[in-house]
């Protein structure tokens, strides 16, 4: 265990791996390659990583049975995922599975450059969480409250009495993105669909980060407020800092999708 | 197939089996009847003789008068079917007889003539009628022969006449007697036999021809027509209904397999559109993996190379190019893996323009190569709809390729119009679901009215009785009727399953004062109609106090070709087909059942040569 990474690229393709490698070199991340899960669980064994980054469909091995075995080996470095075979279903599977990004192929430099960043900050979370030798990943990170929903740590609903829908972003999302510089959101009556990008939030150094959307249904209401003031988000991510009012499609199909905040505490 | 094998036949043989056991048994007794009938007449004749002879002898006998008596019985044995008439004395010797060489012989106590009254060891001194008589045969081979013995008895006259002959202690002087023949009685019970045995075989041979026939109509026909729809079934062709007439067990296996043809034929549709959706979403899936992973190398590094060339304007507009259209290729690969899913439905707010408008977009090159003109008419203020926006496309797809079909090369208009209406409920409401009181489903899904599954009711007039199939669509009356009624007469409706009356006596239809029927339809109240049968007043209260409904209307109309009349009813059938090998058949039936799943309507008016218009009715909102 003396040598270490920060990144750890997996996919059976070489263009797509050197791609990748080019990327993380030229934002000064050190890689190394695996073209098959089995390789890369054998460097898993030697070496340490800061994040790891996975094609999901493979041959032998899939991304997801990669992502199972290296929990049961209670690693706790981080995961990206991507795939050409870029689904809601896939997008939203990854995410419950532990991922902390699905990013979709083909994506553009600044696309995969926004989540090294993210996954690099949110690996530096977990590392200062464990050092404190604390087990519980949440401890410094805000949790989200019981009765609410979320899509894996990117974003969070809450179902209201009147059967509209709110929905945010995790703490945990907007630790990992760093400074906030400011949110690109969608109009009122517009659709967003479960696992879809639903916004953008820009940091200080310019990047771009696409939340997934909880669940699928008509905006009715944006939180004007967060325009106005975008520290509003980190100060209070889940009851001020709310970003969008919706009326949920079929709540009953796609809560199924997610996971209970009930259940972190 | 062997004659042996063929119903008819085995039928025909087993009945004329039976026919021959009952006319046989049957006329063993009535000829053994009619025979005795015969005997016994003779044998009364025979007897009546006998007296009648002996009683005309008497005097003769008192004068002893031997020539006369001879005479006597020679006349009488003159008459048809006697054989010989013959008199005996006491010692048994015969003392005249018709058959001279018999005269002057004795008979044998053991003769067939002494045998009634010798049998005993004494000789019996009174005879009845019936022991008299007696059928014998002289021997085998003859015909039959009855004789009758009549004893002459001794009286005071026999003893007191001149020639004391007799003694008044002798009881019996002697034996008158007659033998008939029975030639006559067997030929004409020969002759009841041969009728019989005549009787029978004409019986069987009408027995025959009638079943033969019944059988081809009852059963070689429909089983023919079945056996013909299982192999048109078997070939593929699932269009082809029997749509027998027939009430009996054959006609139910008809229905029942007309019932199944439909229901396989909606399963093949529902499996090939799942089928179809299942491979384009394979095709899908591989085509975007195969695609993406190229991509992301393009895309990757040209990005790169955009980052490093900020300072070279030149390059950086044409990298700038590179990635754009990248992102093009990317936003066309999403696109084909959402279409490939769309047979998960998403209902959703939709803005109908909206989708006209991406149709158009596609078929928009198909409109330019046939020379057709496109007329758009939209509504103003048309309201956003609950539907599934895919399919609500496929329907609109679906038409216009067919709109562009029906005009082929020569060019022509279609035009799109959409409008906002309000409808009252009565006349376009579809009644989904009725039952009796007793909760038995009224809806007949195999009897349809326009297309919509009828309501089916049991229908009783003063002259006869059947089943009604009421039009489904509320304040609409074009219903079915299986019997013939009066004018102005007041049927009595029931339900088909339980026999429950739906008349209520009690309430009187406001327009003509006939009782009214009503049926339940489950969570909306219940439907009233009048029974006469000229009146079409018919109330729902519940969708009457809710108002017009509130639909947006879509025409689309071509200059075409159109549609000759007869096939305008069959063309949301399934695998009804005008396109020959070029089409499915299911393009309409699919937009059918999606419009009828928004609960919608889709209606078609056309004329030959003049062009077709399909209107679209969406509700805004549906429950």
């Amino acid at each position: 265990m003396n040598k270490k990474y920060d990144i750890l690229i997996i996919d059976d393709e070489e263009v797509i791996i050197n791609a990748i490698k080019m990327i993380a070199t030229f934002n000064e991340l050190t890689t190394a390659t695996a073209i098959n899960p089995k390789d890369a669980l054998a460097l898993l064994e030697e070496a340490e990583f800061n994040l790891i980054i996975t094609d999901i469909m493979m041959p032998e091995m899939d991304g997801f049975q990669f992502l199972e075995i290296v929990k049961q080996m209670k690693i706790k470095t981080p995961v990206i995922m991507t795939t050409g075979y870029s689904t809601l279903e896939n997008a939203i599977r990854a995410l419950n599975c532990g991922a902390i990004a699905f990013v979709p192929k083909p994506f553009s430099f600044e696309e995969l450059t926004s989540v090294f960043k993210r996954g690099m900050e949110y690996s530096k979370i977990t590392n200062k969480l464990n050092s404190r030798n604390d087990c519980d990943d949440l401890l410094s990170i805000i949790p989200c409250p019981p009765k609410y929903y979320r899509l894996g740590f990117d974003s969070w609903m809450n179902e209201e009495y009147t059967g509209t829908v709110k929905i945010g972003v995790t703490d945990l999302f907007l630790n990992s993105v760093g400074t906030l510089d400011s949110i690109d959101i969608m109009n009122v009556d517009e659709n967003i669909y479960q696992g879809n990008t639903s916004l953008k939030i820009i940091d200080s150094n310019e990047y771009i980060h696409q939340v997934l959307s909880p669940i699928s249904g008509k905006i009715v209401s944006v939180n004007e407020k967060l325009l106005e003031n975008i520290n509003l988000l980190a100060k209070d991510p889940y009851f001020e800092g709310w970003i969008y009012t919706i009326i949920p499609f079929s709540i009953e199909v796609e809560i199924k999708n997610l996971t209970s905040c009930s259940s972190d505490i | 197939m062997k004659i042996f094998n063929k119903i008819g036949t085995r039928l025909i043989l087993a009945v004329s089996f039976t026919v021959i056991v009952i006319i046989s048994v049957f006329a063993y007794f009535n000829i053994q009847s009619h025979s005795n009938n015969l005997i016994s007449e003779v044998e009364r004749h025979a007897n009546q003789l006998s007296e009648t002879v002996k009683n005309t002898m008497q005097f003769d006998m008192l004068q002893n008068n031997r020539e006369h008596i001879a005479r006597l019985i020679n006349t009488v044995a003159k008459e048809e079917g006697i054989k010989y008439i013959r008199i005996l004395n006491k010692k048994g010797e015969i003392i005249y007889s018709t058959d001279k060489t018999q005269i002057g012989t004795m008979l044998d106590k053991k003769a067939e003539s002494c045998y009634a009254c010798h049998s005993e060891n004494e000789p019996l001194h009174k005879l009845s009628i019936k022991e008299r008589t007696r059928i014998f045969k002289l021997n085998k081979g003859s015909t039959g022969i009855l004789g009758v013995i009549n004893p002459i008895y001794n009286e005071q006259s026999c003893w007191n006449s001149d020639c004391h002959a007799h003694t008044s202690d002798q009881t019996v002087l002697g034996v008158l007697d007659i033998t008939v023949d029975l030639k006559e009685v067997e030929r004409l019970t020969d002759e009841s036999k041969m009728d019989v045995a005549i009787f029978a075989i004409i019986a069987i041979l009408v027995i025959a021809v009638i079943l033969r026939i019944l059988v081809k109509i009852l059963i070689q026909r429909p089983v023919r027509d079945l056996l013909k729809a299982t192999n048109y079934v078997a070939v593929g062709n699932l269009s082809h209904r029997i749509n027998s007439s027939r009430k009996d067990e054959i006609g139910k296996l008809a229905d029942s397999f007309d019932n199944m043809t439909l229901k396989l034929a909606e399963a093949r549709i529902q499996l090939f559109q799942s089928d179809k959706m299942a491979s384009i979403g394979r095709l899908a899936a591989g085509v975007a993996h195969e695609i993406n992973n190229p991509l992301t190398g393009v895309l990757t590094y040209s990005s790169f190379l955009l980052k490093r060339v900020k300072d070279n304007p030149e390059m950086k507009a044409d990298l700038e190019v590179i990635v754009r259209e990248t992102k093009r290729s990317r936003e066309i690969v999403k696109g084909l893996l959402d279409f490939s899913r769309q047979s998960t439905p998403k209902t959703g707010k939709i803005e109908l323009k909206e989708i006209v408008e991406n149709t158009i977009a596609v078929i928009a090159n198909q409109l330019k190569i046939n020379h057709i003109t496109l007329e758009k008419k939209y509504g103003q203020n048309i309201p956003q709809l609950m539907a599934d926006a895919n399919q609500i496309q496929q329907v609109f797809l679906n038409l216009l390729i067919n709109a562009i079909d029906a005009i082929g090369k020569k060019g022509g208009t279609i035009t799109i119009a959409t409008k906002e209406v309000y409808l009252s409920p009565y006349g376009t409401f579809q009644i989904r679901n009725a039952t009796c009181l007793n909760g038995h489903s009224l809806i007949d899904e195999k009897h349809k009215i326009d297309g919509f599954p009828s309501i089916k009711l049991k229908a009783k007039s003063s002259q006869n009785e059947g089943f009604i199939h009421l039009n489904p669509i509320y304040g609409k009356h074009q219903h079915h009727y299986g019997i013939q009624f009066n004018d102005n007469e007041a049927i009595n409706l029931s339900c088909p399953q339980c026999g429950i009356s739906l008349v209520n006596e009690n309430k009187k239809s406001p327009t003509c004062g006939a009782p009214i029927y009503s049926l339940i339809i489950p969570g909306k109240g219940t439907i009233e109609g009048c029974t006469k049968f000229n009146c079409n007043w018919q109330r729902w209260d519940a969708i009457d106090n809710a108002g017009d409904i509130d639909f947006v209307e879509i025409k689309i109309s071509d200059t075409g070709s159109g549609i000759e009349p007869q096939y305008l009813s069959k063309i949301f059938d399934p695998f009804y087909s005008t396109k020959g090998q070029k089409g499915t058949g299911l393009g309409l039936s699919v937009i059918w059942g999606i419009v009828n799943n928004h609960r919608g309507k889709i209606t078609v008016d056309s004329l030959v040569n003049e062009g077709t218009t399909f209107t679209i009715l969406l509700p805004v909102r549906y429950e």
